[in-house]
């Protein structure tokens, strides 16, 4: 036993590491590491930020129906909603105030996963870094609106899973003719919707 | 060991202790953690450890929330290993509640939670090392292999590290055939990488002196301070849930549990070092024969898309897993609402904290800072 | 080649010369003295400079990192960005801190490290002075920056800094020993303290001469080297200020200026130890073919490469460890070497006389590894794999 033998292995190991960080690919030595705001690694699609709603040809009439399920299951409690109304005062099913405060908002996606009229999803962009916590960090309903497109281009299998299901329950709902009180329930979901 | 220290005092030089206290604002002490030390120049005399500063009522925040609400909170006690936080919390419930698991859904949980000791017991080798003054070379080889695991948790579950991913009765998203290719690619080129890390590591002689007789764990110290997971093995005790409990899938794998021998530094260090092999030995192998089938229980489906229906019968239980850093342990108590009536978590890095006094004494600072090093704490889980 | 070689010497001498015209003897005296003295005061912070940068870079490549490059091409612009980071800092004085030590300790730090340059030979000629005890002149000046991060630390007020304050007293008396035993054996051969005579004393064969390729030599190359690397406080040594420890040690309480104070010590040091190990065991300036002046920042940088090596790979020490390194294994080792050159000078016979050193140091450095430090030998560990 030779004592500095294990020493001089281990020079050994950050000497070729040094080596192979000029000319190897990454997953053999080279350098690792990306240079980030100029180069970026592709985005995954199941990859999850903060909450959009969906809205599918006019922003005003937004899937969203102001049933407040996702703002109860939020584990942070970081949604606020309020219901739009009529000029008398009769309630209407979308809403007048929605806000999402980001800054407590932990990306659990549980929204997403509860919304019955599938109309909340979870973003892609992640640079929402503001100073200005109090305005640009609350989320209003203009900020969080997206149209599906958006939504087809971010997450383009999962948007087409919950696109065909619509459009079966949709033609299910014409063939069946269903009464008009009904026409609120959610749409049967199970888990057709996940990507 | 000794089990106190007095100051030794000469006739000629009349020596006081210094009291110091490291952290909470303290590069090594692994978060915000506070060690109350009274040094004889640089030995130490006495310690205390002072704990909540991260506390954040993870318990009483949890009572108030659905079942599944409580799932993304416990990704952030030990931030390191969400998933199996996740899968702890995920079988005490499916206990209480009394719900099954698909096949498929089993191998996915195993194969993520053996992902997830992998992760941990690379950052905390990393870690260890940047006690130990190496300056970030070992733990950046480390995060580089991190980053690749992290890479397929994000593309399974959506996040990096806050995974959110089990659900009760199954997992949240299926695993498609390209992620299975990437993760049998990884786990292949795992070990070519630890033959890595080891040459630089388990044979340097600044390694062995620094850690080698440092911290030595009775066994019987370790006992009787209920000392769980890595650091229990280290001292030589054949405890793991993992084999006892036979949760999950796990008595389909074949798989060994290493031990050591004399319970110091360099044991707990090559413990997991060892430990890490076999995972990659039970990844290999899940990997292989996952069949093809239902994610989640079809019975419970519904309740993940409306949580406030899901109500487990009155009663209460005690789900543990084999974490990485030790027995992770759920206890749920329902009255029948949609609210657990109480929830309180066994964190390991919590109950393995306790002897770090008793195996710190008479030792040199330097030692007292690579103990709590390989003690693998993570202060998101002791202080909750 | 001559022309390069003696590039710097002769634009001083033309400059000189020039001035010559107009000024008196003693004024061109006082001005040579100057131009040395400029020289020097530019070439220390200018080191460390760069050396910040390198250290990063390299450092970054073995951790498969690219290293600073955002300001400047390469990152070269960045120790000047670092540099007005630190003058626009704010420089605190702890409340009950001895605020006139406070101050003068940082100061009287860089001044060691300036004084070292004056006795290294850069180049053929080119030694700043050449004192016939030169070798002396530098370990004297430089075991002084004992007694200011000493300072440093007690001014301070704060327990992390005595805490390494007391390491570093330590640190430094106990390798300054070695140190200065391991120089023995090369002022032995080359029968001079002056650091230009060794230089010349290794001049022959070109490069087959130096004493880094005599048994006695490596031996004595490798103790200095690493009594070196404990002297300016760097990594597997770095305990006075080691970060995850005693979080910065002596130099806690600092910030901006003063910080980038003890900063520029510490790597003017790095380069003063390397470029004495260069001059004393791998013959200097002596080289072939390319000029003096840079074989001599080669091998010094070669050996500055080898202290950044050891921090990207390293941990640290401990305290008593490092004690039982410099006392119990460099200290004998030493002594055995004085007697093994001296032997080896006796003895004419080349093969002879190197087989004999070498199985001699060889035989003593298994022995003292096993016998005086069993303690810290490695132990064979056996692991049980149970199911």
């Amino acid at each position: 036993m030779f004592f500095g033998l294990g020493v001089l292995r281990g020079l050994m190991v950050t000497l070729k590491n040094f080596v192979t960080s000029y000319f190897m690919p990454p997953d053999r030595g080279g350098l690792f590491t990306v240079e980030y705001p100029e180069k970026r690694l592709p985005v995954i699609e199941r990859f999850r930020n903060f909450p959009f709603l969906v809205y599918d040809k006019d922003p005003e009439n937004p899937r969203c129906v102001a049933c407040e399920i996702c703002a109860n299951e939020c584990p942070t409690k970081c949604i606020y909603i309020e219901k739009d109304t009529d000029p008398n005062k009769k309630p209407l099913r979308r809403p007048a105030i929605f806000d999402i405060d980001i800054t407590v908002c932990m990306n659990c996606g549980i929204c997403e996963e509860v919304c019955p009229f599938d109309s909340i999803y979870m973003d892609h962009p992640f640079e929402v870094a503001s100073s200005d916590r109090l305005e640009k960090l609350l989320f209003h309903k203009n900020d969080l609106l997206k149209s599906n497109d958006y939504f087809h281009k971010i997450r383009p299998t999962h948007a087409a899973a919950i696109d065909a299901r619509r459009r079966a329950v949709e033609e299910k709902k014409k063939s069946a003719a269903v009464k008009p009180s009904e026409t609120g329930q959610p749409p049967k979901a199970q888990n057709g919707g996940k990507p | 060991m000794p089990k106190s220290y007095t100051v030794q005092n000469t006739d000629l030089l009349d020596t006081q202790t210094l009291e110091v206290n490291f952290g909470p604002q303290h590069p090594s002490t692994h978060g915000v953690f506070r060690m109350f030390v009274e040094l004889d120049g640089e030995v130490i005399v006495t310690l205390k450890p002072v704990m909540g500063y991260l506390h954040r009522n993870h318990e009483q925040i949890a009572e108030n929330l659905t079942y599944l609400g409580i799932m993304p909170y416990t990704d952030r006690l030990d931030y390191f290993n969400a998933m199996t936080n996740n899968l702890g919390y995920a079988m005490a419930v499916e206990k209480l509640a009394g719900i099954t698991v698909p096949e498929r859904a089993q191998y996915i949980r195993v194969i993520v939670s053996e992902f997830t000791r992998l992760i941990n017991h690379l950052s905390l080798v990393g870690f260890l090392l940047n006690d130990l003054g190496a300056f970030f070379t070992p733990i950046l080889y480390a995060f580089r292999e991190r980053e690749k695991i992290l890479d397929v948790f994000e593309e399974i579950s959506g996040s990096r590290m806050m995974c959110n991913y089990l659900r009760f009765g199954g997992v949240k998203c299926d695993l498609s055939p390209a992620v299975l290719e990437t993760m049998k690619k990884i786990t292949r080129n795992f070990p070519k990488f630890l033959d890595e890390f080891e040459a630089l590591l388990s044979k340097n002689e600044i390694l062995c002196m620094r850690c080698q007789n440092v911290g030595v764990l009775p066994k019987e110290l370790a006992v009787n301070s209920s000392i769980t997971g890595p650091v229990l093995r280290a001292s030589g005790i054949n405890y793991d849930i993992r084999k006892v409990d036979r949760y999950s899938l796990y008595d389909r794998f074949r798989f060994r549990v290493p031990l050591g021998r004399k319970g110091d530094t360099y044991d707990r260090y090559y413990v997991r070092v060892l430990e890490m092999r076999e995972s990659v030995k039970i990844l290999e192998q899940a990997l292989q024969d996952i069949p093809v089938g239902e994610i989640l229980n079809p019975k419970t489906a519904p309740f993940a898309k409306a949580p406030r229906n899901f109500k487990p019968p009155v009663g209460e239980d005690y789900g543990r897993i084999e974490s990485p850093k030790g027995e992770l342990g759920y206890y749920v108590v329902s009255d029948g609402t949609p609210q657990p009536w109480r929830y309180h978590i066994r964190a390991p890095s919590f109950i393995n904290l306790t002897i770090l006094e008793d195996i710190c004494l008479g030792h040199k600072v330097a030692d007292a800072i690579i103990i709590l090093g390989s003690l693998d704490i993570v202060l998101g889980e002791v202080d909750r | 080649m001559e022309i390069l070689d003696s590039i710097f010497l002769n634009t001083k001498k033309i400059f000189l010369d020039l001035l010559g015209c107009w000024l008196p003897d003693w004024m061109i005296l006082l001005v040579n003295i100057g131009i040395i003295i400029g020289v020097i005061a530019v070439l220390g912070p200018v080191i460390m400079m760069y050396l910040t940068l390198l250290e990063r870079k390299i450092i970054g490549r073995m951790q498969n990192r690219i290293g600073p490059n955002r300001v400047g091409i390469f990152g070269i612009l960045q120790p000047i960005a670092d540099g007005i980071k630190m003058f626009t800092k704010e420089d605190i004085i702890p409340q009950n801190a001895d605020k006139i030590v406070h101050f003068l300790a940082p100061v009287l730090m860089v001044i060691p490290a300036l004084l070292a340059f004056a006795v290294l030979p850069f180049g053929r000629g080119m030694i700043p002075v050449n004192l016939n005890v030169g070798l002396l002149f530098f370990i004297a000046v430089s075991s002084t920056s004992t007694i200011c991060v000493f300072m440093a630390s007690w001014a301070s007020r704060n327990k992390f800094s005595i805490l390494g304050g007391m390491r570093s007293a330590a640190q430094m008396i106990s390798y300054e020993i070695p140190m200065v035993l391991s120089v023995v054996p090369v002022i032995l051969s080359a029968e001079s303290l002056s650091t230009y005579a060794i230089v010349e004393a290794q001049a022959r064969w070109s490069g087959l001469h130096w004493f880094v390729f005599t048994p006695w030599g490596l031996l004595a190359f490798i103790i200095f080297f690493l009594c070196g690397v404990a002297e300016c406080n760097r990594s597997p040594f770095d305990l006075p200020e080691a970060e995850s420890e005693i979080v910065a040690g002596f130099h806690t309480e600092y910030s901006g200026m003063k910080f980038a104070l003890f900063y520029m010590a510490e790597y003017m040091n790095t380069f003063t130890v390397s470029a004495l190990a260069a001059t004393l065991f791998l013959g200097g300036w002596e080289g072939p073919v390319l000029p003096s002046w840079l074989w001599f920042f080669i091998k010094t940088h070669a050996l500055i490469f080898v202290m950044f090596w050891f921090r990207g790979t390293l941990p640290r020490f401990r305290v008593d460890q490092l004690m039982g390194l410099a006392w119990k294994l460099f200290l004998p080792l030493t002594l055995i070497n004085i007697f093994v050159a001296g032997g080896y000078h006796l003895i004419s016979d080349r093969n002879f006389r190197v087989a004999g050193a070498s199985a001699v140091l060889l035989v003593s450095f298994l022995l003292f590894t096993v016998f005086l430090n069993r303690k810290y030998m490695p132990e064979k560990r056996r692991y049980d794999l149970v199911d």
